[in-house]
């Protein structure tokens, strides 16, 4: 346990984090000034947290599905349906707690329907779950009738754009899902069986979990974070956008999980270090846009770190350390 | 052997339906003009699609279909308006560039061993983020070349255009079809798809064959670009966004399973033409707004997956395990 610790803070995500962060200082030398107007922080770290915040709760809920062999694609499509119904139901006049509540019981019912193609259908769940994506976003245009819905309601603008002990609402409601999530797969023995149906579901089933009720569960976890998010987002434009909320977030969320070590064969996850992986990525895309090269840099920069962190990770290079006696393989698988 | 061809049997009892019931309603969807706009409109999906067939049957994913047939638009437009290359040439860079790109993918999926999905999603943001750094905006391309190719067409009876991007789209089904159903490469790939160690340990080269299938369907992609330009007469770094997905559901509603080693070129033509069928639908009705195409597409998804859920459960003792995706 204090091996695992240690190896916890220090490792390939958090110096990743670091080296990024310190590149965009070199570019950008105002990068850590932090300021305090107005009761709350300002300066480009927080806006780092404060951007990242939607992305990092996407992959808190990415990641035990990706621990579990599967995928969600439909999280950017669940977004835009729970900023469409939310947004719908504060300008019909519904007070913000329902409004809040509807689409989080939307997101649930979205992880529910996944978890129930995968779970109870079997289907493959990069299938199962492109339905969603591909019907969701014309379920929430048909929320909004085709028009961005815009609102002033004060709570749900709070949600997107408050702050609370001075730090940005959605980087708070990010750390508690995050500290929440992590402590009930890893303060319980839900962790170990989601990795174990994400190594060999058969096998887990024999064992004696019951993988369907875990699948289904899983998924609507996956389902309400993406809400979540979506709410977050729609309060920070005080409006519903059917077309672009959330789109090709699920690509950045996976991305995330990845960065962050899960492993999209199962059975190897870390809550945490998804957060920091949303945040590199952030990172990545305030320091293109602080240092003033042209934002259209951004995805051929992605794709360069995805690929490097891909060889770090494969086990060929595991295999290759391993000839010159220096690197664990076991750190790489 | 009657029973494997259920889901494709399937489809196309679903599309008859489906085409019987709009041409009930609208009977001027019944003609060649329809038909053979249907053809002109979809061919660089259909193009595209039949290249993520053989990648899906042989057990993988390929999500960059959409930013290669970008890049190549916006290739091709900058070689020709700004640099004044012959459309040819343009094609041919623009085919070796794709070769090249398709390669690196397959090799990286089968030497790093990483799963095609997040090689391939690297390779969409790579390609997408190539073209917007090549240019922001639409380029236009107006070459004497381009006109005469898409003045190219035979009249079918009827009033209706076959055009020659049609002719492309059902030559690239024709071959695709002989290739995976009667070459040694179409066998490979089944096999790869049906279990990669199994395949390994009978001999089938799987490096060099991973490697050809994401170089096939980079250089299909690339065709479906071109096919792309010609239809719009410009490069556009922002062209055809989520095309990927659109070809995953035409291959999924042509009857071809995601876990890999079971599918049809041949039904990926009816899925693309179902898809077709749906838009051409929504824009006959006019009343019904166009995000009712992806609800109606999703919910065909859906119905397919379960319809072949009930076939293989009916007819597979051994369920599959969920492949590598």
């Amino acid at each position: 346990m204090n091996r695992m610790a240690l190896r916890n803070v220090v490792n390939t995500q958090t110096v990743a984090l670091v080296g990024v962060l310190l590149l965009n200082w070199v570019l950008f030398p105002g990068f850590f000034r932090i300021e305090w107007q107005d009761g709350r922080l300002f300066g480009s770290l927080i806006d780092v947290l404060n951007r990242g915040a939607p992305v990092a709760i996407l992959a808190i809920g990415m990641t035990p599905v990706i621990a579990t062999k599967g995928v969600d694609l439909s999280v950017g499509a669940v977004m835009a349906m729970a900023g469409a119904v939310a947004a719908s139901l504060v300008v019909a006049g519904y007070p913000a707690w329902i409004a809040v509540s509807g689409a989080l019981a939307l997101g649930l019912a979205c992880g529910i329907w996944n978890g129930i193609l995968v779970a109870l259908l079997d289907i493959q769940p990069i299938i199962a779950t492109l339905v969603l994506m591909v019907a969701g976003r014309g379920i929430a245009q048909l929320v909004t009738e085709g028009s961005i819905v815009t609102f002033s309601d004060p709570t749900l603008v709070f949600i997107g754009t408050g702050s609370f002990l001075g730090f940005p609402m959605p980087v708070v409601i990010a750390f508690a899902l995050m500290v929440l999530v992590t402590l009930a797969v890893r303060k319980t023995a839900i962790g170990l069986f989601i990795e174990a149906v994400g190594v060999n579901r058969s096998a887990a089933t024999l064992a004696g979990i019951r993988s369907r009720l875990l699948l289904i569960v899983v998924y609507s976890i996956s389902g309400l974070c993406a809400a979540t998010a979506g709410i977050i987002v729609a309060g920070d434009i005080r409006g519903a956008d059917a077309n672009n909320a959330g789109l090709w977030l699920e690509l950045d969320a996976i991305l995330a999980a990845v960065i962050g070590g899960a492993s999209l064969l199962g059975g190897r996850f870390s809550i945490p270090m998804s957060v920091v992986g949303a945040l590199i990525i952030q990172a990545m895309n305030t320091g293109i846009l602080v240092s003033g090269f042209p934002p259209e840099f951004n995805l051929v920069v992605k794709a360069g770190m995805i690929t490097l962190i891909l060889m770090i990770q494969s086990p060929l290079a595991g295999h290759i350390l391993g000839w010159f006696g220096r690197g664990k393989r076991g750190a790489a698988r | 052997m009657n029973r494997s061809l259920r889901p494709l049997l399937a489809t196309v009892v679903i599309f008859a339906i489906a085409y019987a019931a709009a041409v009930m309603q609208f009977p001027a969807l019944f003609s060649t003009r329809v038909l053979g706009n249907f053809l002109t409109d979809n061919a660089f999906l259909g193009i595209a699609a039949v290249g993520m067939t053989v990648v899906i049957i042989s057990g993988g994913i390929d999500l960059s279909v959409g930013a290669v047939i970008g890049f190549t638009g916006v290739l091709v437009a900058v070689l020709v308006t700004w640099l004044g290359v012959h459309p040819l040439l343009a094609f041919a860079i623009a085919f070796v560039v794709a070769a090249a790109f398709g390669a690196a993918m397959g090799l990286v999926i089968h030497y790093l061993e990483v799963p095609a999905f997040i090689v391939t999603l690297a390779g969409m943001f790579l390609a997408r983020g190539g073209a917007s750094v090549i240019t922001q905006d639409s380029v236009p391309i107006d070459h004497p070349f381009y006109k005469m190719i898409t003045s190219l067409y035979f009249r079918l009876p009827g009033g209706g255009r076959l055009t020659f991007l049609g002719l492309t789209m059902i030559a690239v089904f024709i071959i695709g079809a002989i290739l995976v159903h009667r070459t040694r490469f179409g066998s490979y790939v089944y096999a790869l798809g049906g279990n990669t160690t199994s395949a390994s340990l009978m001999g089938v080269p799987v490096a060099r064959t991973t490697i050809l299938i994401y170089m096939l369907s980079s250089v299909l992609a690339c065709l479906a670009g071109i096919v792309f330009s010609l239809y719009t007469s410009a490069g556009y770094p922002l062209a055809a966004v989520g095309v990927e997905l659109d070809a995953i559901g035409a291959v999924v509603i042509g009857g071809t399973l995601l876990t890999g080693g079971y599918g049809f070129v041949f039904g990926t033509f009816v899925g693309v033409m179902l898809l077709g069928l749906v838009q051409t639908y929504i824009i006959f009705d006019g009343t019904l707004s166009s995000w009712w195409t992806k609800i109606v597409i999703g919910f065909l998804l859906f119905l397919f997956i379960v319809l072949q859920r009930l076939v293989f459960a009916a007819s597979a003792q051994g369920d599959k395990a969920p492949g590598r995706a």
